[in-house]
């Protein structure tokens, strides 16, 4: 779009992660993980593999005869271990997040990225489960509650001290993230009042009628703008960060991330992706395996939630373990998420364990939790599988992935160990204890030596 | 369906529970948990009762027993502390109608009994039980100061008689900010202590007059809440205190001293600071599900806790507990599984859901293990119970096949 107010923004932003992108751990140093077998994801398992890790990037990876460990390479040993990529997950809400307030059903403007504490403990939980890129997203007590915002954990020795050092960019530099939205019963609040919907009728109403004044806007802005590009500040509307939203969901640029339950509920999803064109994950799905033909055919991926068992609210009365392999066997393209706090981020491995338990493939379920992860965030040429060129998030296991009894050991980020169970401070991320629910203390990171000084 | 049909489907459905009993499994390895592991062994259950359990070789199957095979077999589980039967499926808007285990029209209520709201007909229950839960000790939930009393029952879907073992159990309390919401609830912890004290206080004071009536003019009015206090006075009957911060459990164990009544601690996430003391109270401890959410007053839990109690020698067993959303119930299977690959083992995983709990609640007569004279309480599993990718595929209650599904 050649609409300079809008893009003056996003140039702000592309000068910031031009920034950013000159500190990090840029180094010319080879790490070699050996021994081990690994699991790319996108092919076979290799035993006692080789894999290459240089500038943060996965260099090369094969059999121990194919990939020579160079000179001068820093050796992992990973012999007896299983090392895989870095999980995905497409759905969490750690990091003390808020999006839309009270005020009103549609808030698309919102950006949960404006919110997040980088101390919150969970993100160093959430690298002890194995977990490296995610989806940050606001709650569904809303049509839409705002932008979700992706983010890759790049929590070494220091903490990140600001959401900027985690946060993915769009090719224009704008925080990368999708859009929340929600149908069913949790938004349908207030009982009809202060704007938001009383049924499912009404819900849609709604939307609907946004997503078409969205379209319109487009409209005006299309007609301010000359035959050479060149836009008449006059005649373009006026900025409205909700509608902006939409159109870079319209555009596709941004997949409309959207809680649904029931099988009702999901196919009025579909209904409304195909009626305006956007690109759209189905998150939760308890109901997915009764319309798992309907949504392979509308080629539209899902993100389930497992939980332990069915009920708690009413559109989750038929949620079952099955869903995961229904679908996987209906051809949908089938993730899991954490919905952190629903499932803690630890135990994201069981999700897809449980769903192997009651009919999904291994390999299915290991994609679940990575490379089909990654493809509904549009991360797939970054992260999700280990491949050369890929981003160097890998995980190293203690067995099995979908053993109950195997360990997280080592959690890596861009070619550095982020989280080692051999150490007591991550250990006690890893297993809890007391002030594992803490946020993290300024000790802890980076300002041990002043305050030192201080009591000096 | 006419009134007919109908009325002998019920008469059918009823009878059914009481009907079979007569049942043999045959499996690969036997966890007895009384005794010794049994290789390739058979446990013959007749009338309800286990009346043989050996090595194949040694045990013969009387005639009219359904035969059942599995790769494992264990006891039936027992949940030492949970809510369902009194919690439902449904959580809708009309909490009324299956949430039944808290009433927040006052703070102090021990004259709660659970009996009265438990519906052995719960789709929850057949939930639990097809994962190999087979005994269960429930109530009313953590939150209101003193919330109501608990029971045990079989996970059967039958009447409530047939599904009782004990009607009365404990009274269930909170200590900790949960109780400080409702209509005349405390606002500090301060004050929530006091008005606990204040009540078995009143308690006391009603007892000395039972206790002194001699028969002569009219007793003293009966008064249903300080009666349920009076139990747990009496020792009759546990308190079991719902405490996860060290400043709770700490309070907790206090008015054990106080008023020597027998404190259970419930929950207690933060156990691990004061175990010296809690050995010494020689409390036992109904641990969180291991997969209980860390946060707020469980924030600082631990997978490890469960390992902790087991090297302290602190009697512990492992609980599903009470959810107000989703999962509406915990598998009590997978809460063990997690203790199991974080120090605990297997063994004492297994001990820690059946025999442990099974002592603790006084049914070890029962329950809890695979020994001749015991109700015929069984779970099968395909492979270790405990992985995530195994399945139960049996379960037997008092010698009744209650669930043939693959889980």
């Amino acid at each position: 779009m050649s609409h300079s107010r809008l893009s003056m923004p996003r140039a702000l932003f592309a000068v910031a992660a031009a920034l950013l992108s000159l500190s990090p751990l840029v180094e010319a140093q080879t790490t070699a993980i050996t021994g081990g077998t690994l699991l790319p994801i996108d092919g076979p398992a290799i035993e006692g593999g080789v894999m290459l890790v240089e500038g943060g990037k996965i260099k090369a990876i094969g059999a121990a005869d194919a990939v020579k460990v160079p000179a001068g390479a820093a050796v992992v040993d990973a012999t007896g271990k299983v090392v895989m990529p870095g999980l995905v997950d497409t759905h969490s809400h750690i990091g003390g997040i808020g999006a839309a307030d009270s005020s009103g059903p549609l808030q698309p403007g919102v950006r949960v990225y404006d919110s997040i504490n980088v101390r919150s403990s969970g993100f160093r939980r959430a690298l002890a489960g194995g977990l490296t890129s995610l989806n940050i997203m606001p709650g569904s007590g809303h049509l839409s509650s705002g932008q979700t915002v992706y983010v890759k954990l790049r929590y070494g020795d220091s903490t990140p001290r600001t959401i900027d050092a985690i946060t993915y960019r769009f090719p224009d530099g704008a925080p990368m993230g999708g859009l929340k939205m929600a149908n069913g019963t949790n938004s349908i609040r207030n009982e009809g009042k202060g704007g938001f919907p009383g049924t499912r009728g009404k819900s849609a109403f709604l939307v609907r009628s946004l997503f078409i004044q969205a379209q319109e806007y487009r409209g005006k802005i299309e007609r301010a703008v000359d035959e050479d590009g060149n836009p008449d500040e006059s005649k373009l509307p006026d900025r409205n960060l909700h509608l902006e939203t939409l159109l870079e969901v319209l555009d596709g640029k941004r997949i409309v991330h959207h809680h649904t339950h029931r099988h009702d509920d999901i196919l009025t999803v579909l209904r409304l992706a195909e009626e305006f064109g956007f690109r759209v994950v189905l998150h939760h799905v308890s109901e997915g395996w009764r319309v798992a033909d309907e949504i392979a055919a509308a080629k539209v991926p899902c993100s389930a939630i497992l939980v332990d068992s069915p009920g708690g609210k009413l559109e989750a009365l038929n949620l079952v373990m099955e869903c995961g392999g229904i679908l996987e066997k209906a051809g949908v393209r089938t993730a899991f998420h954490t919905d952190d706090w629903i499932t803690d981020s630890r135990l994201f491995f069981r999700s897809a364990a449980l769903a192997v338990r009651a009919g999904m493939t291994r390999q299915g379920a290991l994609e679940s939790l990575t490379l089909a992860g990654a493809e509904m965030m549009d991360l797939q040429d970054r992260v999700g599988s280990l491949t050369p060129g890929k981003d160097a998030d890998f995980i190293i296991l203690s067995g099995d992935p979908l053993s109950v009894y195997t360990r997280v050991e080592q959690t890596w980020v861009e070619g550095e160990k982020v989280f080692d169970l051999s150490d007591p401070k991550d250990q006690l991320y890893a297993e809890g204890g007391y002030g594992a629910g803490e946020e993290i203390s300024p000790y802890f990171c980076c300002y041990d030596h002043l305050m030192k000084k201080e009591a000096n | 369906m006419s009134p007919k049909i109908t009325a002998t489907l019920f008469a059918l459905l009823a009878a059914s529970p009481l009907a079979a009993a007569q049942v043999a499994v045959k499996a690969e390895t036997i966890h007895t948990v009384s005794g010794p592991v049994i290789n390739d062994g058979v446990v013959v259950v007749t009338d309800g009762k286990i009346a043989a359990v050996g090595p194949a070789a040694e045990v013969s199957i009387p005639a009219g027993h359904e035969i059942l095979e599995a790769k494992v077999l264990v006891p039936g589980f027992v949940d030492v502390r949970a809510t369902v039967g009194l919690t439902g499926i449904y959580n809708g808007d009309d909490q009324a109608h299956d949430q039944d285990m808290l009433e927040r029209s006052a703070p102090i209520q021990p004259g709660l009994r659970a009996i009265d709201a438990y519906n052995p007909r719960e789709e929850l229950l057949e939930y639990i039980r097809s994962f190999g839960v087979t005994t269960i000790h429930t109530g009313h939930a953590p939150g209101p100061l003193v919330s109501g009393q608990t029971m045990i029952a079989k996970t059967r879907t039958t009447t409530l008689a047939d599904a009782v073992v004990k009607p009365f159990f404990g009274v269930a309390a909170t200590l900790s900010p949960k109780a400080q919401s409702g209509s005349g609830a405390p606002g500090t912890r301060g004050k929530t202590y006091a008005m606990l004290r204040e009540a078995l206080i009143g308690a006391e004071a009603y007892k000395a007059k039972l206790e002194s009536y001699d028969g002569e003019g009219a007793p003293p009015a009966r008064d249903l809440a300080k009666e349920a206090l009076v139990a747990v006075l009496n020792g009759e009957a546990p308190l079991i205190v719902t405490a996860n911060q060290a400043q709770d459990i700490a309070s907790a164990l206090r008015l054990q001293e106080e008023f020597s009544v027998k404190v259970w601690l419930d929950m207690a996430a933060e156990v691990y600071t004061l175990m010296d003391e809690v050995k010494a109270a020689g409390s036992p401890v109904l641990i969180h599900p291991t997969t209980y959410r860390a946060y707020s007053e469980t924030k600082n839990l631990s997978f490890t806790t469960a390992a902790k109690l087991a090297e302290a020698g602190v009697p512990f067993a492992i609980q599903t507990g009470y959810e107000a959303y989703v999962p509406k119930v915990r598998v009590l299977v997978f809460e063990a599984a997690i203790a199991a690959a974080h120090g605990l083992g297997f063994e004492r995983t297994l001990e820690s859901i059946t025999l442990s709990p099974a002592k603790l609640l006084g049914i070890a007569d029962r329950v809890g293990s695979i020994e001749v004279g015991k109700d015929g309480d069984l779970a099968l599993f395909n492979g270790d119970p405990f992985e995530y990718t195994t399945h139960c595929t049996g379960v037997v209650i008092e010698g009744e096949v209650a669930s043939r599904a693959v889980r």
